[in-house]
């Protein structure tokens, strides 16, 4: 049975506890009062089908779905301007990326938006060398879109390259594999380590 | 020299607001010796800065009107003005209180006349106006001031200005070498009614009261309805002068915000419901640009008020938006635009209004550092019924966030517990 499947199983028609007992944060979520100023206050807000606001109260509507696979929380910037604002201080910012990451876990983050895909390019980036390879994560993303965009995108961007190897803030070098940290396997164990505890804690969770 | 008889079966009470003249009055009718003291020059305190009450829309002017005839005629109250208690020591029964008395410069030879006020040339903000207009250095501070007797702005001590006060004076009332003094009396209750203050709206950035001209507060919406306000009765845009006749209020104001004050301030939603009839006082029913805008998180029409809510709900000019407003920018004509999304519906908006008016909070007056003596305050400022506080007791707004009406309860009770403990000390004493 997938994760999925079995936190559908347990929460059944509890989706707000679903969110408090695992999502970063989601224990804040039934503190919301649902005043507005965080959809208001968010300079994207106008982008995104679901403001925070409106997220907040699909989840206590049990819009399980709905929620897990909008885009709308890969669209936050951590601009914090929710945070803030927001009269009951709530992580507003955190519960986004939390609902993202669980969304994710879940298998339900929607594969097509950009912000997840760079997330992920990012996060396997730097796990290879324990630190992120700038030159190799700026030209998967040019690239991103094929071959023929990508050689446009760098074309269109010559000049900024240039600049910055000449202001030492890119190295060329680095596309032949870049430089590691120090104690690369222990950094990975690490990793490894926290990601097994977590797995761990949904799969108890789920039960 | 300012004499105060008093022992130790006298109560103290701080503050000459409704709450505090209720409490003196009250206290004074059940032939107990009162010291009121007052930190303004006369008495009234914000209800004196008030238009109209709410649910009845009658005049504060009339209420205060008649508790000053109480008082005046109960006689056994001994009024200070312009005076501030700075040390309370002693314990229940036995109190001794240190009162610093500010000089008027004006004594009781005064007709109010204004032949001072027109000699004298320098203007200061007006703070019975919240500064929206000027008084000169010699002023009466309202036209209802009681005691009606003018006063001199310290300001001016030492300027030309004074000497041209005192020289115009007809009954010898300037005295321009009076000095601060410091009284000391005994008492055996003290009731603090030292009231409320609108909360700083400077603080709610995204609102802009500091940068918008065209964005008010609700007390300074309240001053402008006044004949003799600074208006002159006329809702007016500060930016231009131009009559402001789309006006949105903003509940929550710096309150239930943890940002700010994390009380709900109770009379807000009252007020602001209150101040939309003033629209269609203004400017009648017929004129269709006059309108009103309530944008609400909940609207808390306390007490049995849900009627009067119901009634500006079906007043068609007007409406209501369930959002608390995210931020307000302005347009090129000044105007102010306020954005946010509403919940029912999740709709986002940009609305232009003439004139945004705050709902601001309460916040109570005497901060807990700021208190002469050891005394239980709660988390938001207000002080709390505790026994530890012994014979003090707060009255009005210094105890919660209240309407006049439950104020008014609120110091009729501190009055009760205050004559229980002078009757105890009179009873030790035989």
């Amino acid at each position: 049975m997938s994760l999925n499947t079995a936190m559908v199983e347990k929460y059944r028609n509890n989706f707000l506890q679903e969110v408090a007992g695992n999502v970063e944060e989601g224990d804040w979520v039934k503190m919301c009062m649902q005043c507005g100023v965080c959809a208001g206050s968010c300079p994207l807000g106008n982008a995104w089908e679901h403001t925070p606001q409106k997220l907040f109260m699909m989840i206590r509507a049990n819009k399980r779905d709905e929620v897990l696979t909008s885009d709308s929380m890969w669209m936050c910037t951590s601009c914090y301007n929710c945070i803030v604002r927001c009269p009951r201080e709530l992580p507003i910012t955190h519960i986004m990326h939390g609902l993202a990451t669980y969304a994710k876990k879940l298998g339900l983050a929607p594969q097509s938006n950009p912000t997840q895909w760079f997330s992920e390019t990012f996060w396997n980036n730097m796990m290879k060398k324990g630190r992120v390879n700038e030159l190799k994560l700026g030209l998967s993303l040019y690239f991103k879109d094929g071959f023929v965009s990508g050689i446009k995108e760098s074309i269109a961007h010559q000049k900024l390259g240039m600049n910055m190897m000449k202001a030492k803030r890119m190295a060329p070098m680095e596309i032949m594999g870049g430089h590691g940290v120090k104690d690369l396997s222990g950094l990975q164990k690490m990793i490894k380590k926290a990601q097994d505890i977590e797995a761990e804690r949904l799969e108890a969770n789920s039960k | 020299m300012t004499e105060v008889v008093a022992t130790n079966q006298t109560i103290l009470v701080v503050g000459a607001g409704i709450s505090g003249i209720t409490a003196a009055v009250e206290a004074a009718e059940t032939g107990k010796n009162v010291v009121l003291v007052e930190k303004r020059a006369y008495m009234g305190g914000r209800i004196s800065q008030l238009y109209k009450y709410f649910p009845k829309l009658c005049f504060p002017s009339c209420g205060l009107e008649i508790n000053q005839r109480r008082l005046s005629a109960q006689g056994g109250i001994t009024v200070l003005t312009m005076a501030e208690v700075s040390g309370v020591t002693g314990a229940e029964g036995d109190y001794t209180a240190t009162v610093k008395i500010s000089p008027r410069y004006v004594n009781e030879n005064c007709t109010a006349c204004g032949a001072c006020a027109d000699a004298v040339e320098a203007e200061f903000d007006n703070d019975h106006n919240y500064g929206m207009d000027k008084h000169k250095g010699a002023y009466l501070p309202y036209n209802m001031a009681k005691p009606e007797r003018f006063v001199i702005d310290p300001r001016i001590i030492g300027t030309e200005d004074a000497e041209k006060a005192k020289a115009a004076c007809k009954y010898d009332a300037i005295d321009l070498d009076m000095q601060e003094e410091t009284v000391e009396f005994k008492a055996g209750a003290i009731i603090w009614a030292t009231g409320w203050t609108p909360y700083d709206a400077n603080k709610i950035q995204p609102y802009g009261y500091d940068r918008y001209d065209n964005v008010i507060t609700s007390v300074e919406f309240e001053r402008m309805m006044d004949k003799f306000g600074p208006t002159g009765g006329k809702i007016l845009r500060p930016g231009d002068g131009k009559e402001a006749k789309d006006i949105a209020f903003i509940q929550c104001a710096g309150s239930r915000d943890r940002n700010h004050l994390k009380h709900c301030s109770r009379i807000c939603c009252m007020a602001s419901l209150k101040q939309s009839t003033y629209i269609t006082e203004q400017y009648g029913a017929e004129d269709e640009d006059a309108k009103g805008t309530i944008y609400y998180i909940d609207i808390r029409s306390i007490d049995r008020f849900e009627d009067f809510y119901r009634k500006v709900q079906n007043d068609p000019k007007i409406s209501f938006v369930k959002s608390k407003v995210a931020n307000i920018i302005v347009d090129k004509e000044n105007n102010p635009v306020v954005k946010g999304v509403d919940t029912e519906g999740y709709h986002r908006y940009e609305t232009k209004h003439d004139l945004v008016v705050l709902a601001v909070g309460m916040e109570p007056n005497v901060t807990k550092e700021s208190f002469p003596v050891e005394i239980a305050i709660n988390e938001h400022g207000f002080i709390e019924a505790d026994e530890a506080n012994g014979g003090i007791f707060a009255a009005g707004c210094a105890s919660d966030a209240l309407d006049v009406n439950r104020a008014v309860q609120s110091a009729t009770a501190a009055a009760l517990r205050a004559v229980q403990v002078v009757n105890k000390v009179a009873g030790a004493e035989g």
